[in-house]
């Protein structure tokens, strides 16, 4: 979000500027046009990693990502097989040497999305009252 | 709890694998293009890495000392379920490269870990934190009776 509003001032038309983020590009560009996604979370945590030994020696900004996809393309199949779609368009930065070594995703339609939201809701409630009591 | 001598006997039986793991298929890692073929002895190996145990971890490092977070959150989420060690086998990919490359290709599934129960594929770690959350593995483990028997069931 941030980026966007500091590349704004720039006044160069984006295309001509060379992407400082073009794994994230791509995954959004691909997952996007598939998926059509309702919504679509690219988190990297790559700064988490970077000190890992299998990253000794890589260069890459962009290789620990966190996804959450809501998709209606998900619907009526398990877990594995929507993660396999997903790994299916990224086949190829995923087998790159120095591309995605990690890839945690959340896949989810927009039904399963509201529902968990609402759990999760009633959750928060539950455990802020808990902390009033023991405040 | 996951017993610490049981799991390093099942890992000890994988950090050496049969000799067809043979070093002459290596290095796709290295290549352009990944080696996308899984000869018939290695897949005949992951077939009896997938077979020896009713739950199987394909994991990088051991149980004791995992190498990746997501393989030690698997195997953490496993001891909470209460997995029998004497049903289970983890596998660490990080001792051999043809079956790190191979068991990709034999899950069609990109990353480690991964898990099998009744050598069926079950997922990933992001699977296994969301089933562990919503009690689909407990249930799977009951069903399977992978799990250390509870105390004054008889034992047979």
């Amino acid at each position: 979000m941030l980026r966007r509003s500091v590349l704004s001032f720039t006044r160069r038309p984006l295309s001509t500027m060379a992407s400082q983020t073009p794994m994230e590009d791509t995954m959004r560009t691909k997952i996007t046009e598939a998926l059509r996604p309702s919504t679509l979370e690219i988190h990297n945590d790559s700064h988490l990693h970077s000190h890992h030994k299998a990253m000794a020696g890589s260069t890459s900004q962009e290789t620990h990502f966190r996804v959450v996809i809501t998709s209606e393309a998900f619907k009526s199949k398990m877990q594995p097989a929507r993660h396999r779609m997903v790994y299916a368009l990224l086949k190829e930065e995923m087998a790159r040497e120095g591309g995605i070594h990690a890839l945690q995703l959340r896949t989810r339609t927009l039904d399963e999305e509201t529902k968990q939201a609402e759990r999760e809701a009633a959750e928060k409630g539950e455990s802020i009252d808990a902390k009033v009591d023991t405040a | 709890m996951i017993s610490r001598p049981l799991l390093s006997t099942a890992f000890r039986q994988a950090a050496r694998p049969a000799p067809t793991f043979a070093p002459r298929f290596l290095s796709p890692r290295y290549s352009p293009i990944p080696a996308r073929f899984l000869s018939t002895e290695t897949k005949a190996a992951i077939d009896k890495a997938v077979g020896s145990a009713p739950v199987v971890l394909f994991m990088k490092g051991t149980p004791e000392t995992p190498q990746c977070g997501f393989s030690r959150a698997s195997i953490q989420i496993l001891g909470l379920q209460g997995v029998d060690p004497k049903k289970f086998a983890a596998f660490n990919v990080l001792e051999d490269e043809a079956l790190r490359q191979g068991i990709k290709e034999y899950s069609e599934w990109p990353t480690i870990p991964q898990l099998y129960v009744d050598k069926e594929f079950v997922g990933g770690c992001d699977i296994l934190v969301a089933m562990h959350q919503n009690g689909e593995l407990a249930k799977m483990f009951e069903e399977k009776k992978v799990l250390v028997p509870a105390d004054g069931e008889g034992s047979k």
